[in-house]
C-alpha cells in the first residue's frame, strides 16, 4: 500500500483546469422576467466554450465578486453558445444582471451529471413540470427533446409562476414549443391578472386537473414546496418514484465532488447529480 | 537499516535540506508545528503531536490558485505553478501518514486536484514512530500501527539513537544522498522499540473502541438517532476539530483584490460553520445539531461507503485533545457503541 499511495501517477496537462475557469464573453442579455435575465455566452474567438449534456451546470464567475454554480439552460444542440437564465438573488447575480453584451466573464465547467436523454428517456413520453426559474435546467432538456424530436413521445409542459410577466423563455414557449405537433404546453400562474385568459392557479393543483396517466416520464423542478405538492399529486395518479426525475441544489464552490460543501449522504450533487430520480432522492438523508 | 546519532541529525537536516526543501516539526511561541528547517529553527521532534497535522504541507491552509488581470476591459487568467521543485517531510507519525492516505482518495480521485498531486509527486515522506503514545491517541481503532508508519522512509528515535529504513524507491533516494551520515543497523534495538510501543498502546484507553456501529451501513442507519441531539449540545462550532484534523479536507474558494487584478485562492473551510451550506436562496442545514451529525457521518459512514470502508479518521486524537467543550469522535463512538445495549 506504501508504494503505491507515494508513487501517485497523474495526467500533468490534465488536472489543473478543473478549477481553472476559462474566458467567455456575454454576447447578448435577454431580459425574461423583472428578475431573471437570460445570458447568451460565447469563447473569444466565438463557439462553445465546450460541449455539455441535457442538465449539466457551470461555474460562473465573475471576478472579486463571486462563484456559483448555474444549469446551462441553452441545449447541447445549438451549436453556437451556451445560455444561462440567472435570477437576481444575490451579490453575484445582482452584479452578472448589471453586465452588458460584450463584457467578459469566466466560466468553468460543465460539471455534475445529465438527464438520461438518450438512454432512460428515449421512447418516452415525456411530461415537463416546472415553476418560476426552475424552468432553466428543463429548457436545456426540452429543446434537446424537440431538436430529436423522433427519438421521444407525446411532450406535456406543464410551466407555471407567479404572474405572467414571472414566465421565463415566454416567447419560444409560445412561438416555437407550442407550434411543434406532439407538444402540449400548459401555463398556468398563481392569480388572475389583466390580459392572461390561460389557466389560473398553482402547478401542483393544475398538474391533478390535467390528470395525466402514467404512461410517460416526469421531469420536475421547481422551489421545494412546489415539488413537494406536485410529486404527491404524482403519486396520487400512480406514477412510480423510478418515473420522475429532478434536480437537487446545493451550495458548492469546486465543482468536483472534493470541497465538501454539497455532500448529502454518499452523494455530492455537483458530481452524483444534479439529476436525480425521486426514488434516489428519497434514499438520501432529508437534508436537502 | 541505518542509524545516526542524536546529537547528529542537524547535520542530517543541513545535508536534506541541501538539495529539496525540509519540513519538520518546529517549535515556534510554544507551540510546535511542521515549519521549514533553517539553522537557526527550534526542531522538536520529542513533542509526538504538532498542533496541526502535517497535511498543510500537501494541501496548505491557504494557496492560491490563480490571478485574474484585467486590462481594457479583458479578463487574463494566470494559473498558479505546480509544484516543481522535490522537498521532504520529516517526522511525520503515522496517523498523519494514513491521514495523506485519506486525502488521496479524496484529491487524487478523478478529476485529480493538480496543486495537490504535484506536491504529492514532488514529497518524500519521512515518518516517525511514536515512542510513546498519548492517552489521546487511538490510531490501532483505524488501523495505523503508530510502532511501524508507513513513508517513504520509517524512522524510529532508541534512546539517542535514529534508525533509518527506507520503504519505497524515492526514499531509497533520499538515503543514497544521505552518504556516509547514516552508518548501518541491526534491527535488534528497533524490534525491541516496536514491542515497548505495542505495549503502551495496549493499555491506552481508546484503543479498544468498537466500530461496529460505522461503516458503509451506517450512512442509513445512524442519520435518524436520537444520539445526536444528545451528544452536539456542547459544540461551540468553532471549526478547531476540523483544523487539526489530518483529514478534514473540506475547502473554500475566494477572491482576493491585488493592485493588478484578483487572485483566487482556495482555504480551508469548516462544515461546523453556519455559512458552509448557504445559499442565497437558503440552507440545507441550519441547525449546529445537523452539522454536527454531518461532520461525523461523513467521517464515520459517508467516507467509508464509498471508499471500500476505509474511514476518514485515523486517531490522531487531536480533536480529543483541542475541543473547548471536550466534544470529540470518541464520544460519538462510544454513545452508539452503547446504544441497544
Amino acid at each position: 500500500m506504501a508504494e503505491a499511495m507515494h508513487e501517485c501517477k497523474y495526467n500533468p496537462g490534465f488536472m489543473r483546469d478543473t478549477l481553472i475557469p476559462q474566458v467567455g464573453i456575454i454576447t447578448d442579455i435577454r431580459t425574461e422576467t423583472p428578475d431573471v435575465k437570460t445570458f447568451r455566452v460565447e469563447a473569444p474567438n466565438g463557439g462553445k466554450l465546450f460541449e455539455h449534456m441535457p442538465g449539466q451546470c457551470a461555474m460562473v464567475c465573475a471576478p472579486g465578486v463571486g462563484e456559483a454554480m448555474f444549469s446551462i439552460t441553452s441545449s447541447p444542440t445549438n451549436k453556437l453558445y451556451q445560455e444561462f437564465s440567472i435570477k437576481r438573488c444575490g451579490v453575484l447575480t445582482e452584479y452578472l444582471h448589471s453586465l452588458k453584451a460584450g463584457d467578459e466573464i469566466l466560466v468553468r465547467g460543465p460539471y455534475g451529471n445529465n438527464f438520461p436523454v438518450e438512454t432512460e428517456l428515449k421512447g418516452q413520453n415525456l411530461l415537463f413540470i416546472a415553476g418560476g426559474i426552475a424552468l432553466a435546467p428543463l429548457r436545456s432538456v426540452i429543446n434537446y427533446c424537440l431538436d430529436n424530436r423522433e427519438n421521444y413521445g407525446q411532450i406535456d409542459i406543464v410551466y407555471g409562476s407567479r404572474s405572467a410577466d414571472d414566465l421565463v423563455q415566454r416567447k419560444e414557449i409560445e412561438e416555437v414549443w407550442s407550434k411543434i405537433p406532439g407538444v402540449n404546453v400548459h401555463l398556468t400562474i398563481d392569480r388572475p391578472q389583466d390580459g392572461w385568459d390561460d389557466h389560473v392557479g398553482f402547478v401542483p393543483s393544475y398538474l391533478q386537473e390535467l390528470a395525466f396517466d402514467t404512461n410517460r416520464t416526469a421531469i420536475l423542478c421547481g422551489p421545494p414546496i412546489m415539488i413537494k405538492f406536485c410529486l404527491q399529486g404524482l403519486k396520487e395518479m400512480g406514477f412510480a418514484m423510478e418515473q420522475v426525475y429532478t434536480t437537487l441544489e446545493l451550495r458548492m464552490k469546486c465543482g468536483v465532488g472534493k470541497c465538501g460543501r454539497c455532500n448529502i449522504g454518499t452523494k455530492y450533487v455537483c458530481k452524483d447529480g444534479p439529476v436525480f430520480r425521486f426514488d434516489q432522492v428519497d434514499a438520501l438523508p432529508n437534508e436537502y | 537499516m541505518y542509524k545516526i546519532s542524536k546529537e547528529n541529525l542537524n547535520a542530517l537536516y543541513a545535508a536534506i535540506a541541501g538539495g529539496n526543501d525540509l519540513f519538520l516539526p518546529v517549535k515556534n511561541a510554544g507551540q510546535t508545528n511542521f515549519g521549514l528547517w533553517t539553522e537557526s529553527a527550534d526542531v522538536d521532534i520529542d513533542t509526538l503531536k504538532t498542533v496541526k497535522s502535517a497535511k498543510d504541507i500537501f494541501f496548505p491552509q491557504s494557496e492560491s490558485l490563480y490571478q485574474v488581470r484585467r486590462q481594457d476591459g479583458k479578463l487574463e487568467i494566470q494559473g498558479e505553478a505546480l509544484r516543481e521543485k522535490p522537498f521532504v517531510v520529516f517526522g511525520i507519525r503515522g496517523c498523519d501518514v494514513k491521514g495523506m492516505e485519506v486525502l488521496d482518495k479524496v484529491f487524487l480521485s478523478d478529476p485529480v486536484d493538480g496543486y495537490y498531486a504535484a506536491r504529492r509527486q514532488m514529497g518524500t515522506i519521512v515518518s516517525l514512530a511514536c515512542g510513546r503514545p498519548e492517552t489521546s491517541c487511538f490510531c490501532k481503532v483505524f488501523g495505523v500501527d503508530c510502532a511501524e508508519p508507513a513513508g517513504d522512509v520509517v524512522t524510529w528515535l532508541v534512546g539517542d539513537t535514529l534508525y533509518w529504513e527506507a520503504k519505497t524507491k524515492k526514499g531509497e533516494a533520499l538515503t543514497e544522498k544521505l552518504g556516509n551520515l547514516l552508518e548501518k543497523a541491526d534491527t535488534a534495538d528497533v524490534e525491541k522499540e516496536k514491542e515497548k510501543i505495542h505495549a503502551i498502546v495496549e493499555r491506552l484507553p481508546y484503543s479498544n473502541l468498537s466500530l461496529e456501529k460505522w461503516g458503509a451501513a451506517a450512512a442509513d442507519q445512524n442519520f435518524d438517532s436520537p444520539l445526536w441531539e444528545q451528544l452536539y449540545s456542547p459544540c461551540l462550532a468553532c471549526g478547531t476539530c476540523t483544523f487539526v484534523c489530518p483529514t478534514c479536507q473540506c475547502y473554500d474558494i475566494k477572491d482576493y483584490t491585488t493592485s493588478s487584478g484578483v487572485q483566487r485562492y482556495r482555504c480551508w473551510d469548516s462544515c461546523m460553520y453556519s455559512d458552509f451550506t448557504m445559499m442565497a436562496h437558503g440552507n440545507n442545514r441550519t441547525s449546529q445539531m445537523q452539522r454536527f451529525r454531518q461532520r461525523f457521518m461523513h467521517k464515520l459512514a459517508y467516507f467509508p461507503a464509498n471508499n471500500n470502508g476505509m474511514f476518514s479518521c485515523v486517531g490522531c486524537g487531536r480533536c480529543v485533545d483541542k475541543c473547548p467543550s471536550h466534544l470529540n469522535i470518541v464520544k460519538v463512538i462510544k454513545a452508539f457503541e452503547k446504544e441497544g445495549q
